[in-house]
């Protein structure tokens, strides 16, 4: 035989490396790599963008030419590929697992949107061009407001609102407008459920207006008695989401609306839990006067690591007229134009959210959600979601504790009795998720229930996948129940970082980076 | 020297004239790692059962109400600093202001040491 | 359904596990008469990829898009370019399809991110602190003025003439029930400095915007002066970061917060939003606990690793409910992410050339312009944006050419109708525009004109 002369081993040594340190001298560790902040690897001398020489002439500038450099290093493409990838790969993110973080609506993200958005027609065009120039854009905004009013049973909508919070505060502030209009100065109390994200009554008082929480039952709704106690005649109106932030539909909900309107009050309706019911109700319906629609929930555009959202606002007949500017309409000549002005003629609008239109990029992006889903798949995506959640709440009820009886809405919610002397937190049971693969749910929220997760899948999660999440609950459940802590306090193990320390870092603000040697923030 | 305690979890004691204001260990517990006291000015009004203060940790932010009637003296500026002594010595090192007090007799309306403890003890 | 993953046999399993006998029982909470029985009527049923994106690209088409003409509009929003590689990055799953990092063990992408964004805002604006971005400029205008009132716990804001009419509005509309008094001077080219006599000694702050609506450049020092001298604070708004590559900082100049809209880097026209608001204070506690919107802030981990976590969150909506600083519950992310990407490939060394092509590019137009009989330059110190006097309609100029294929600039009338400036074109040149747009601008106008 000829010999083999190269000898590479082909199969790994299962004794080697058994007493080895965890730790590697670069940092990295694999494909994990270790990367340090752009200031400190950057050089202010280096550029990534090749741009032709200036011919020097500086001379318009008044006097007011900086005078000292900014100190801001740049880096070559290469550079900032590799850093951005790098860091990329330290974020979870739903196109890599499950992300069950109930009110939020974490589903998947068409790719189609994000090439629709970036159609240099929509994506290259400026707000104030010509509005002859401008029709197509026009006609998305047209477009997307007949479904959103078609899907909610509302007349008008208005889409400049940023983000869910925005809207609420567009919703509040017609309400306030109304309020006005009829000359009563009296009535500046707003009821909010103890369950209501703490957007609402933040927006409420934005809007001059007092908050007073409700109570809620023992099945999770609004105490409808002590609503009927807190009314008035100083009863601006009541904030309500719904299904609530409990994933409950609240059943005497026409009840509560006739009842804050024999008072003289509004109903602002947070839609942020609109996803479990389009198509299947209609707000409208309910006697809603206002609701915004996160359009980065509902009609998945990105949440892109925190935003940009947008939160269109639909209005019932009595409010539309206080709904703010701009509006599009279409003009004698059958095309679409912009009323960008109070002219009297369109109602009382309460005024301007901020500059220009609204967030167009998230307009083409739900519309053609929409337009994939059509009616029958948005109310079939409506029903997937509750299912999901409901089955989640079928295979998980007996290991770990449903905070209320009977079946869910789109988020199956349990509080921490199930881990009740085992020694493990709710907290502790999230940061062990991570170690499975998994986001964690939505902790501690709803404050109404003691040590809270709340679950919500959305329709994008197959089967199979969430027999595989009930099944690392249940391991996990039962792991608590055993006596396992240190799985739990310990974790996340397997994470790009152990688990952080937010007491200093509260302390001791570091909000910049600064060159060694250099002060932090004075007290 | 007398140390009183009132239902919302504050702590006066009246060294002559003054009371110094503080939060109870029971609260400070509650709230977890203290990472910030806003804490009144000098010369400000304290209004008896008025929000005087508000103390941080990382997840809540409670406010701190004036035991009694008077007039804010002197704040702990240390907080600042240091905002973990309302954690490590909330009866101590962690007071929050001192004050005049208007009138010493609604200090009766106040728990005494013993009192609280039996109050606390019902509450968990 | 393509996004639908469930099958019938999934879906009748599921109901088994669930005890329900239909989808419809899982609805048994609506109340009967709001129960809709089938799929509403009125909008079309689902399509494919294919259909769908015709029907878009059909819609993109009836838009003349900036690339497609020689563009001069700004007033607010700025085209410019942006290096293939950041469209690139922010489509990364990791980054596009993650939530506010709430989980900092597994978002530290997204945190240290915003961490150099915080810093590269601040050091750009000259300032101490800068937070993890807002909406955009006009909201992040109108917290700034709330902020001001919080810090100085007084209640009347004054607005100086040069500052963009929405920014005003958004302003006036998210005060308006706060009991804050909001005095707004006349729209004024070119005096911006007499905003001062308005400022007295119950004022919160004077909110002045530099480079302003007109292009024209706004020395900040004297009016910081005088807003110190009577105990106000300066808030300094800037509409086109890119200035800041040239121009003096607001820090410098003595603001003491800046609110800023950060389109012009990164993040596109895209017809007014998404954009991102930036907004940074100085480096002072009492400034900090005072700001509205997300802050990343330094830590370690349990190993003492260096990391970054959500910060100093009691000032927000979910602790504080009805007292926190703002509703505010989100910042702009991905557009912030796309910005801090392509202010680290540009650097001070890039972002300065950047800055110097705008400013050449906008004098050697406004010198030509000048020549053309009929047009007078209103704005004689400015930065890549400026303001004529025609002496015609502006809006009709600007149809008009638009009909031609040349977008022109935005009559300021767009912006302030009924108050005088009919006759005011706002142009902008940034690095986009070439040696034939420019002529062709220059020609056109003068045919226009004459």
């Amino acid at each position: 035989m000829t010999m083999n002369t190269i000898g590479r081993p082909t199969a790994p040594d299962a004794n080697a490396g058994a007493s080895v340190s965890e730790e590697t001298f670069s940092g990295s560790k694999g494909l994990a790599q270790a990367e340090p902040l752009i200031f400190e690897r950057g050089r202010t001398d280096v550029t990534g963008v090749d741009l032709p020489a200036p011919s020097g002439r500086a001379d318009r500038l008044g006097g007011l030419k900086r005078q000292k450099s900014c100190g801001l290093p740049g880096l070559a493409e290469p550079e900032a590929l590799r850093h951005y990838v790098r860091l990329s790969q330290k974020n979870y993110a739903i196109d890599l697992g499950l992300y069950p973080l109930g009110s939020c609506t974490m589903k998947h993200n068409p790719r189609l949107n994000e090439r629709v958005a970036r159609l240099p027609g929509f994506a290259d065009v400026h707000p104030l061009q010509p509005e002859e120039t401008v029709q197509g854009a026009l006609a998305v905004m047209d477009e997307l407001a007949h479904w959103l009013t078609t899907l909610t049973g509302m007349p008008a909508v208005a889409l400049s609102p940023k983000a869910g919070a925005h809207g609420e505060l567009c919703g509040m502030l017609a309400i306030r407008a109304a309020l006005d209009a009829r000359g009563e100065t009296k009535r500046r109390r707003v009821l909010v459920p103890d369950s209501a994200h703490g957007t609402n009554p933040a927006t409420a008082v934005q809007c001059g207006f007092t908050v007073e929480e409700i109570g809620h039952t023992a099945d999770g709704r609004v105490d409808l008695d002590d609503l009927k106690s807190k009314l008035g005649d100083d009863l601006a109106g009541i904030m309500l989401t719904n299904p609530s932030t409990c994933g409950l539909f609240e059943r005497e909900i026409i009840q509560i609306a006739d009842l804050i309107h024999e008072a003289g009050g509004y109903f602002y309706c947070d839609g942020a839990n609109f996803n479990a019911i389009m198509g299947r109700v209609r707000p409208g319906d309910l006697g809603v006067d206002a609701m915004h629609i996160n359009l980065h929930k509902t009609f998945s555009t990105p949440h892109g690591g925190g935003g940009p959202g947008a939160g269109p606002t639909v209005f019932s007949e009595a409010l539309a007229p206080y709904a703010p500017l701009p509006r599009v309409t279409r003009g004698a000549d059958g095309a679409l134009q912009f009323i960008e002005e109070d002219d009297d003629a369109e109602g009382a609008p309460f005024g301007r959210l901020c500059a220009f239109h609204g967030q167009m990029g998230m307009f083409t992006r739900a519309l053609t959600y929409m337009l994939s889903h059509g009616a029958d798949g948005l109310r079939q995506a409506a029903e997937d979601a509750v299912l999901n959640a409901n089955y989640l709440l079928a295979r998980l009820r007996h290991v770990m504790t449903p905070a209320f009886e009977g079946t869910c809405m789109h988020e199956a919610l349990f509080d921490d009795r199930f881990l009740k002397g085992t020694g493990v937190e709710t907290l502790d049971f999230a940061k062990a998720m991570i170690d499975e693969g998994y986001h964690p749910m939505t902790m501690y929220f709803p404050l109404v229930v003691h040590g809270a997760l709340l679950i919500e899948p959305t329709e994008t999660e197959s089967k199979q996948g969430l027999d595989r999440f009930a099944d690392t609950l249940i391991d996990l459940a039962e792991g608590a129940k055993a006596g396992d802590a240190a799985r739990f306090k310990s974790a996340p193990r397997f994470a790009p970082m152990k688990r952080l320390d937010e007491t200093q870092a509260a302390r001791k603000p570091v909000l910049a980076w600064r060159p060694a040697g250099a002060e932090t923030a004075q007290s | 020297m007398t140390t009183y305690y009132s239902k919302e979890h504050e702590w006066i004691r009246v060294e002559g004239d003054i009371g110094v204001v503080g939060i109870t260990k029971y609260a400070a517990d509650k709230l977890g790692d203290v990472v910030y006291a806003e804490l009144p000015a000098t010369g400000k009004a304290a209004e008896k059962d008025g929000v005087i203060a508000v103390v941080e940790s990382v997840k809540a932010a409670s406010e701190v109400y004036a035991p009694v009637n008077g007039e804010v003296t002197e704040a702990n500026d240390a907080l600042a600093d240091a905002p973990e002594k309302v954690n490590e010595d909330p009866e101590g090192e962690g007071w929050f202001f001192k004050m005049s007090l208007a009138d010493s007799g609604e200090l009766s309306g106040l728990m005494d040491e013993a009192a609280y403890k039996e109050f606390i003890a019902g509450l968990d | 359904m393509r996004y639908l993953p469930l099958t019938a046999d999934d879906r009748a399993e599921m109901l088994k596990t669930i005890g329900a006998g239909s989808i419809d029982e899982l609805f048994a909470d609506v109340p009967e008469q709001a129960r809709l029985s089938d799929a509403i009527a009125g909008l079309p049923n689902h399509q494919g990829e294919m259909a769908v994106q015709r029907h878009m690209e059909a819609l993109a088409g009836r838009n003349l898009a900036a690339g497609c003409a020689p563009f001069f509009c700004g007033a607010g929003a700025y085209r410019h370019h942006v290096p293939a590689s950041v469209d690139h990055l922010i489509q990364r799953s990791e980054f596009l399809t993650a939530y506010t990092p709430y989980q900092p063990e597994i978002s530290q992408g997204t945190l240290q991110t915003l961490f150099e964004f915080q810093t590269q805002v601040a050091a750009l604006t000259g300032m101490g602190v800068a937070n993890a971005s807002m909406y955009d400029g006009s909201t992040a205008c109108a917290e700034a003025a709330l902020m001001a009132c919080r810090v100085t716990r007084r209640a009347r804001v004054v607005l100086a003439p040069g500052l963009h009419p929405h920014y005003a509005a958004a302003t006036q509309t998210l005060l308006q029930h706060q009991g804050v008094e909001v005095v707004q001077a006349d729209p004024a080219i070119g005096a911006d400095g007499e905003a001062s006599a308005l400022v007295d000694d119950q004022t919160a702050c004077v909110i002045v915007q530099n480079p302003n609506l007109f292009g024209g450049l706004v020395d900040l020092r004297p009016l910081a002066e005088d807003a110190h001298a009577k105990g106000a604070l300066l808030v300094a708004i800037v509409t086109e970061v890119v200035s800041l590559g040239l121009v003096e900082s607001p820090g410098a100049m003595g603001a003491d917060i800046v609110a800023a809209e950060g389109q012009s880097l990164g993040v596109g026209l895209n017809f007014g939003g998404p954009h991102v608001g930036l907004f940074a204070t100085r480096e002072d506690m009492k400034f900090v606990r005072q700001m509205p919107g997300r802050l990343a802030g330094e830590t370690v981990d349990a190993d003492g690793e260096r990391g970054y976590v959500l910060t100093l969150s009691t000032r927000e909506q979910h602790i504080r409910r009805d007292k926190a600083t703002s509703n505010i519950c989100t910042n702009s992310g991905l557009c912030a992410l796309a910005w801090t990407i392509h202010m680290s490939l540009l650097g001070e060394k890039g972002l300065e050339r950047l800055a110097r092509l705008n400013h050449e590019r906008a004098c050697d137009l406004a010198e030509r312009l000048e020549t053309i009989s009929g047009v007078e330059l209103l704005t004689p110190s400015f930065f890549n944006e400026f303001s004529l006097k025609l002496n015609k309609p502006a809006a009709d100029i600007v149809s008009k050419l638009a009909a031609d294929g040349i977008l022109a600039g935005v009559p300021a009338s767009r912006l302030l109708p009924g108050k005088g400036f009919d006759d005011v074109l706002i142009i902008a040149a940034t690095e986009t525009n070439t040696d034939e747009d420019c002529e062709r601008l220059a020609e056109s106008l003068e045919g226009a004109l004459s």
